[in-house]
């Protein structure tokens, strides 16, 4: 469904993403890894439209879409989030999603209507007139979640969805962003969290200093020494092969 | 349109009663106060769509009340032209400055502070030109000749150019309803609220802002043709003068920025409290501006909603419970 | 027409001093605090109003009032961001240019009820005297406000470089909140700092005075040319501030000469447009807070 081919991008003399690429197969659930500071975010930048690579393309549904704006993509069903949320503060909960629903309804009435589904889909049936400023971290991550399903898109990019939540928590987004894939969604999800990673993505890129340096499934990622060093350090992965104390 | 609270209904019913009450009054100095500041309220209807829906505060907004009334008279006086199409080419002429400014400052994202000084810097360059050239008259400005009727837009019963008045309020007042509860709305108000945010979502932001900024002209360069119309006589330092810019602000920041009724409770509580003052004070001229700054520096720290937001938390009415909504 | 070029490059380079002094208090309140200051103009006329009345009044020669006047707006300026425009805009920076803005209303609508809109003048024995450069005659006045500004920019540099107060304003400028956790006293160094753009204006004011006129309008002509000022020269940069002061008093010099008196101000704003447009980050700016 998306396919990033060898995309760069540099800010000032600094390679924030050097020859990225990768795939998303329609219905999957790809997650994007790698340390802090990796260029993962800067990845969703290029391939959202909201900043343009200095090479490479961006492939989705077999379109070009390298370069495009973000509400050129958005309009052909792929949307970002943000890591940190940026919920419309001075409104409702449910006028915060009906924005994403205006996409593709332009009367209110169903804009509405739509907003309010998606919001109870979501679990947050019973926030719906709440002004989103009083939402507490959980709150405004689905919040996040609904604004954007609430375009219709069929791709969703989602930044640190987990970040900052308490375990119970994350659990509880876990089986929504599960719910939203079986639902027909496709996900590309960054995460640094691994746990998290490990129960819901079929398959995962690592990214590290720019660099895309691995590939597979989750479990087999772990095992992979060049990724426990981008985690762990130069020399960690013979340290815990030799049953080190890492 | 309309109020969620007690609070809100008493301020709607107050800024009613007082736009009836000068039809009972028949008094000539009233209702030229009244005149006057239903047109300021045009303005400031005009600056709430892109300053209160919209978060971009202009400076300058005497820029699109200028533009209107000058296209306006521009046309009447040297071409003779019809002012029936004069008012048409104030709306359009204020639009298309509102558009222009938009679409080179978004161009370069100037937003804020940067923004607010580059609009006030477009009205002075207009101010200098109007007062330069001489198909605007130079410094002595142009005058409309008097000849009433409706085919000149001029009207001698003044409570007919009042009524008039009321009915364009009313109509820009309910243009601003409707753009507040369409999709268009929506955005411009996701815009305020968070850019970025906005954009993620697939809202093209440059074009709702520019758009917006073209409505805020329509509305503005209306309320040109409207003063042009009523005193027939403009010169560059009255309609493109910092007192506009000021007013079209002030109204809607104290009222309410962001809602429907806000500029007009807004305008027409400052224009009395500021006509008030002047008659205890024997009508020193200025003291009114120097009353609205503390009310404006008042409102930002104690009503930073403005009156119909700080109303609305006074009795609000109960919205109606809808029977899906513990589902 | 070309020998009018030269006399018209030099008293603009005179009236562009004025501006660069007007600016440097402006870029140095927009440096620190990161708000722009709408009432700037406004301060400056009432100072030119107070340099007025003390010539009027007391007989006090311009230039003898420096020391008068620029005390009191230190003190003048570092209560209105102390006790004003601090706790009344809430730490907003559109709420801080609409304070301003208040401020500016209020001031120059006083300012017209107390002294009325007549134009004033003083009258001084040197008022007529002018100084003969390159075959130009300037009028003196504008030659000593001239090197003034030009050695207030450095005096201003050196304290920001070389003193325990002006050190602790660029660390408050660059981190607030570093600021305050090692013991710097924010609220005063911001209102020290305004304290100190405002003793500019008035330090302005007295350099004006001898060469220029006061009416209650004043100030707003000045503050947007005080702006465009800042703005070309990059936000908060003292030398920018400087240069691009010079450079504007320049251009509305030739646009005067070129396009007539009355269209002479049109250059600064068209520059002014320009530049937030095509470089808002300035000559000498290092970039620009979106």
């Amino acid at each position: 469904m998306l396919e990033v081919r060898n995309i760069s991008k540099s800010f000032g003399g600094l390679k924030a993403v050097s020859d990225a690429s990768l795939d998303v197969p329609e219905g999957s659930i790809v997650a994007l890894l790698g340390p802090n500071g990796a260029g993962k975010t800067t990845c969703f930048t290029m391939i959202a439209g909201f900043t343009k690579p200095d090479t490479g393309t961006v492939t989705f549904r077999g379109e070009d879409i390298t370069g495009l704006a973000p509400h050129q993509i958005c309009a052909r069903g792929m949307i970002r989030t943000f890591q940190i949320v940026q919920p419309f503060a001075g409104l409702t909960v449910e006028e915060n999603i009906a924005v994403g629903a205006y996409l593709h309804h332009h009367d209110r009435a169903d804009a509405t209507a739509l907003a309010r589904k998606v919001g109870k889909q979501l679990g947050m049936g019973g926030m719906l007139d709440r002004p989103a400023a009083s939402l507490t971290i959980a709150g405004r991550k689905r919040l996040e979640l609904a604004r954007a399903l609430a375009t219709g898109a069929k791709l969703l990019l989602l930044d640190e969805v987990m970040a900052g939540l308490i375990p119970s928590e994350v659990t509880e987004i876990v089986g929504i962003i599960r719910q939203i894939r079986d639902e027909g969604h496709t996900i590309l999800l960054i995460e640094h969290v691994m746990q998290a990673v490990m129960s819901l993505a079929e398959t995962a890129y690592v990214l590290n200093y720019g660099e895309m340096i691995a590939h597979a499934p989750p479990k087999e990622l772990v095992q992979d020494p060049a990724v426990i060093e981008a985690y762990l350090g130069h020399g960690a992965a013979t340290r815990l092969q030799e049953g080190g104390h890492a | 349109m309309k109020p969620t609270s007690m609070g809100q209904a008493v301020l709607i019913a107050a800024a009613v009663l007082y736009l009836v009450s000068v039809f009972f009054l028949s008094s000539p100095i009233w209702m030229g106060f009244s005149l006057n500041a239903l047109i300021i309220a045009v303005v400031a209807l005009s600056w709430n769509v892109t300053g209160g829906f919209g978060g971009l505060f202009s400076f300058g907004h005497a820029v699109m009340y200028g533009t209107g009334a000058y296209a306006s008279a521009v046309l009447q006086v040297n071409y003779g032209v019809n002012a029936w199409i004069g008012l048409v080419a104030g709306i359009v002429a204020g639009a298309v400055m509102g558009a222009f400014i938009g679409a080179i400052t978004f161009r370069f994202g100037l937003k804020g502070s940067y923004f607010a000084l580059v609009t006030l810097a477009f009205a002075e360059v207009m101010r200098i030109c109007a007062s330069s050239f001489a198909f605007t008259g130079g410094g002595a400005g142009l005058q409309v000749k008097l000849d009433p009727g409706i085919s000149t837009l001029q009207f001698q019963d003044r409570t007919v150019s009042y009524t008039l008045l009321l009915l364009v309020v009313a109509a820009v007042m309910i243009l601003t309803a409707v753009m507040k509860n369409s999709r268009f709305g929506a955005y411009l108000i996701a815009i305020r609220e968070n850019e970025d945010a906005a954009r993620a979502l697939g809202i093209d932001t440059y074009r709702i802002k520019v758009i917006a900024m073209a409505i805020s002209g329509a509305f503005g360069g209306l309320a040109g043709v409207l003063y042009l119309q009523t005193m027939l006589y403009i010169d560059s330092t009255v309609v493109y003068g910092n007192a506009i810019s000021v007013e079209a602000l002030i109204g809607p920041l104290i009222g309410g920025a962001g809602t429907v009724w806000g500029p007009l409770v807004g305008t027409l509580g400052l224009h009395l409290l500021g006509e008030g003052a002047k008659h205890l004070l024997s009508n020193a001229p200025g003291l009114n501006f120097v009353l609205y700054a503390v009310v404006l520096i008042c409102a930002l720290r104690f009503l930073p909603q403005g009156l119909m937001g700080f109303a609305a938390r006074i009795g609000p009415f109960r919205k109606k419970e809808e029977d899906d909504d513990n589902a | 027409m070309s020998s009018l070029i030269l006399p018209a490059v030099l008293s603009g380079l005179t009236m562009g001093a004025i501006y660069a002094l007007v600016a440097l208090g402006l870029t140095l309140i927009y440096g620190v605090l990161h708000i722009i200051n709408f009432a700037h103009g406004s301060l400056l006329m009432l100072a030119l109003y107070a340099v007025y009345f003390l010539h009027f009044y007391l007989g006090i020669d311009p230039y003898i009032a420096i020391p008068i006047v620029l005390p009191v707006f230190f003190v003048l300026g570092y209560a209105l961001q102390r006790g004003l425009i601090a706790p009344m805009s809430s730490g907003s920076e559109t709420n801080v240019l609409l304070v301003t803005l208040a401020l500016s209303l209020a001031i120059d609508n006083l300012a017209l009820y107390f002294w009325t809109s007549n134009t004033r003048t003083i009258d001084i024995p040197y008022a007529y005297d002018t100084v003969e450069f390159l075959g130009a005659y300037l009028p003196l006045g504008r030659v000593i406000a001239f090197f003034a500004a030009l050695a207030v920019a450095p005096v201003l540099w050196l304290f920001m470089e070389h003193t325990r107060l002006g050190a602790s304003i660029k660390a408050v400028a660059i981190e607030k909140r570093g600021a305050e956790i090692v013991g710097i006293d924010v609220n005063h160094a911001y209102a020290v700092c305004f304290g100190i753009g405002t003793a500019c204006v008035a330090l302005a004011a007295c350099l004006l005075l001898p060469t220029f006129y006061v009416t209650p309008q004043v100030g707003y002509t000045f503050v947007l040319v005080a702006f465009t000022t800042v703005v070309l020269g990059g936000m908060g940069s003292l030398p920018g501030a400087l240069v691009a002061g010079l450079l504007l008093g320049v251009i509305e010099s030739l646009c005067g000469l070129f396009l007539g008196e009355s269209l002479g101000q049109i250059g600064i704003f068209l520059a002014f447009i320009l530049i937030l447009l095509f470089k808002p980050s300035g000559l000498l700016g290092r970039g620009v807070k979106a």
